[in-house]
């Protein structure tokens, strides 16, 4: 099953998830119809189709073959003529090579430091947020990339609620989708700012979380999906990287933080499979480079040192592969609608119970039915 | 002849010898303190330096109990001993330096504890009984840098501005096996500029005398240009080309820790201990210490001229002209003090008359 079929975009689904459940059930059926149909044997129909009911009809009872599997190539034009869009955030000290990792990930210069002209390294005295926003394009599929950087994060002596300004960036993104949402003529595509991954850094120092990591992720974790990652990898051994991890895993789950992937939006068990091992590996530890050496021939991305070259898409030196992998190869859209389904509508569900308890007569319950009148709820709003 | 030789030799050129004799029964002692945030590599380096292991049963602290952690001053002293001379090492860690997530003044124990080692000294100095004196003053600090950021950060150009009038400094750039030569050089540059621009006073090695061999102000320059020294430091020991060496064992190589090509590492230890220790402590002795009595003395001074009834063991002299009320109480004092002096002569003489 194609991933992207869950849902075309981050606007409102076109199928519901009844239909989709439908449809992988019909796929899956009809490729048992086509090696079955050399039985030769055709039955009618078992029962009529009730809509109330969970009725499948299973590919072997349909007369012919309907074509319904071709609906997932139109679905497939249409994104990529549509495209993607995926906001990515980065947070950490400065230093810790986010810009460099960024303009790894997607090999291009997207980063803010590759845009901004005469651009000087200074810390500055409060986290000012900065977003670029480039569209790249691979085999025909086009990506609206936007990377929010958090320059000033952590840099300071005094770093208390350094977070703060992050933490209504994030929420000012939902605040304005679902503005977009309830207007009553509403784009074809609402466009879509919210945060959709949180990279967070932290220095290799060996030991554990500090203070200020345990309070920004707990802060974060519930209103964004946090991928923490280890920065400049390159100065831990195996065993240091290895006892550093657990380390760390025990500290989040001590402290209660749940990063991506969560445990409780694991859909089945092949999912759970899946991130498990995701899980046991976070959190990844990465070095990032721009620069290219010869190894055995071969032109490699790494860094070039006295004692020799650590290539960063080897996974025996450092596991950029593996984050590159989660982030854009498999879990791409699943960050995206997590951030949607759950992210959101949490957001959502708080924002809707306030107004309604400062007696705005907006109630959750009637927008559900969609029998409310909308010109209504937006004059109270 | 020999005869007429001994006689123009006076023989005071053996004084370095009886000096060397002396201080090898004496032995020597050094305390160092190390300041940096956690994770920063300086247990291992220490241990590196000084080929022991002063961590063994440490114990890490999670997240959680360091929220609340404040900056601790440990101390431990280990007494080494090679081809019979003895040093005394104090060993003074910071653990908790730079870690919370607010650090203002995150520096003022450790310029507290600095301050009283220096009045501890001051008392004994002016005590009665100067026999023994422990010296406990802080002959060096070793700061570290991160090598993760671009050069000084506000925390550490503060710590440097408080420190640099009490104790020796020594930037070190930390966990040196992270940058590639070019960052380093770019690292190094950007750390002395901002060392320059902050106004920041670090130790500075002395010039080597002008009648000093070529080679000899080559290894200087060559010191000196290399500062801050980025060091790395190891407590196990690898296999490299063939030798055991001190090291650290990547997938893509081995770093080895007293490899001048790799790290600054040996050039730290043969200026810490085999070349400048001495000065070190001499620097403490003369310039900070002294910095410090001056100020002491000042102080105790215009809290004499402000409050009448300051008692100070030593009779002090007023820097300013006293006024006539000050003028009064000397006056009081003189005559109080050669009363007591005419009795204890009184005493004296009768208790020879005892004895006899």
């Amino acid at each position: 099953m194609i991933p992207q079929t869950r849902s075309l975009t981050t606007s409102t689904p076109i199928y519901t998830t009844q239909d989709l459940q439908l449809e992988v059930e019909v796929e899956a059926s009809v490729q048992m119809e086509e090696r079955e149909g050399e039985d030769g044997v055709e039955q009618p129909p078992l029962c009529p189709i009730d809509p109330n009911t969970q009725g499948i009809i299973k590919g072997r009872d349909l007369f012919g073959y309907v074509g319904i599997e071709a609906v997932l190539d139109q679905m497939r034009r249409k994104t990529m003529k549509a495209g993607f869009e995926f906001n990515i955030m980065v947070v950490g000290q400065s230093g810790l090579g986010k810009s460099t990792l960024v303009n790894t990930l997607f090999k291009s210069k997207v980063s803010r430091k590759s845009c901004t002209p005469n651009y000087e390294e200074k810390i500055s005295k409060t986290v000012n947020l900065q977003s670029i926003c480039h569209v790249i394009e691979e085999k025909g599929v086009k990506m609206k990339l936007t990377v929010i950087d958090t320059p000033g994060f952590g840099d300071q002596i005094n770093n208390e609620n350094c977070w703060e300004p992050i933490v209504k960036y994030v929420n000012e993104q939902y605040e304005k989708y679902l503005r977009e949402e309830q207007h009553v003529n509403r784009k074809r595509r609402i466009p879509d700012t919210r945060v959709h991954c949180c990279v967070y850094f932290l220095p290799a120092t060996g030991h554990r979380l500090r203070p200020i990591d345990v309070e920004f992720m707990k802060r974060l974790g519930h209103i964004v999906s946090i991928v923490p990652v280890i920065a400049k990898a390159d100065t831990l051994t195996m065993e240091e990287r290895l006892e550093f991890k657990q380390r760390i895993r025990q500290d989040l789950e001590a402290n209660g933080i749940r990063v991506y992937p969560q445990k409780e939006y694991d859909e089945d068990a092949e999912d759970r499979i899946l991130n498990d091992k995701i899980r046991e590996n976070i959190p990844f530890a990465v070095v990032g480079t721009d620069k290219e050496h010869q190894v055995n021939g071969n032109k490699v991305l790494g860094r070039k040192t006295k004692w020799g070259i650590i290539e960063v898409e080897n996974v025996a030196h450092c596991e950029f592969a593996n984050l590159r992998d989660l982030l854009i190869r498999s879990h791409l859209q699943d960050l995206k609608d997590v951030t949607h389904n759950i992210h959101y509508e949490t957001y959502r569900v708080r924002r809707l119970n306030e107004s309604n308890a400062n007696g705005l007569g907006l109630s959750a319950l009637s927008l559900e039915n969609g029998t409310f009148d909308k010109n209504e709820a937006e004059s109270q709003l | 002849a020999p005869q007429s030789l001994d006689k123009e030799y006076v023989g005071f050129a053996t004084l370095p010898n009886q000096v060397h004799r002396k201080s090898v029964k004496k032995g020597f002692d050094f305390t160092l303190l190390v300041a940096g945030e956690s994770g920063l590599g300086k247990s291992t380096l220490v241990n590196s330096l000084f080929l022991t292991d002063l961590h063994k049963d440490r114990k890490l602290l999670n997240a959680e109990e360091r929220i609340n952690q404040t900056v601790e001053i440990t101390k431990h002293t280990v007494d080494i001993e090679e081809k019979g001379v003895k040093l005394k090492l104090t060993i003074v860690d910071t653990p908790g330096f730079g870690d919370a997530v607010n650090n203002t003044e995150c520096w003022k124990p450790i310029t507290d504890y600095i301050d009283q080692q220096f009045e501890q000294y001051f008392r004994d100095e002016s005590g009665l009984n100067r026999k023994n004196i422990q010296d406990n003053r802080v002959h060096c600090c070793l700061y570290f840098i991160p090598p993760f950021g671009h050069g000084l950060r506000p925390v550490d150009v503060q710590f440097m501005k408080a420190l640099m009038e009490k104790v020796n400094v020594v930037p070190l750039i930390s966990k040196a096996d992270c940058l590639t030569p070019g960052e380093m050089k770019k690292m190094k540059d950007r750390v002395r500029e901002e060392t320059d621009k902050y106004g920041l006073k670090v130790y500075q090695f002395p010039d080597c005398d002008s009648d000093e061999d070529e080679e000899f102000k080559q290894q200087d320059r060559e010191l000196k240009e290399s500062t801050p020294f980025a060091v790395i430091g190891s407590n196990t020991v690898v296999e490299a080309r063939g030798q055991r060496v001190r090291g650290r064992l990547y997938p893509w190589g081995i770093v080895e820790v007293e490899n001048p090509s790799h790290c600054d590492f040996v050039k730290l230890r043969n200026m810490l201990i085999r070349t400048h220790m001495h000065d070190l402590k001499d620097i403490t002795c003369d310039v900070h210490y002294e910095n410090y009595r001056a100020q002491c003395i000042q102080q105790m001074t215009s809290k004499l001229t402000q409050d009448n009834r300051v008692e100070s063991p030593i009779p002090i002299l007023p820097l300013s002209t006293p006024d006539v009320e000050t003028e009064k109480l000397i006056k009081m004092k003189d005559e109080e003090l050669r009363r007591m002096q005419e009795m204890l002569q009184k005493m004296q003489q009768q208790m020879h008359e005892q004895d006899l």
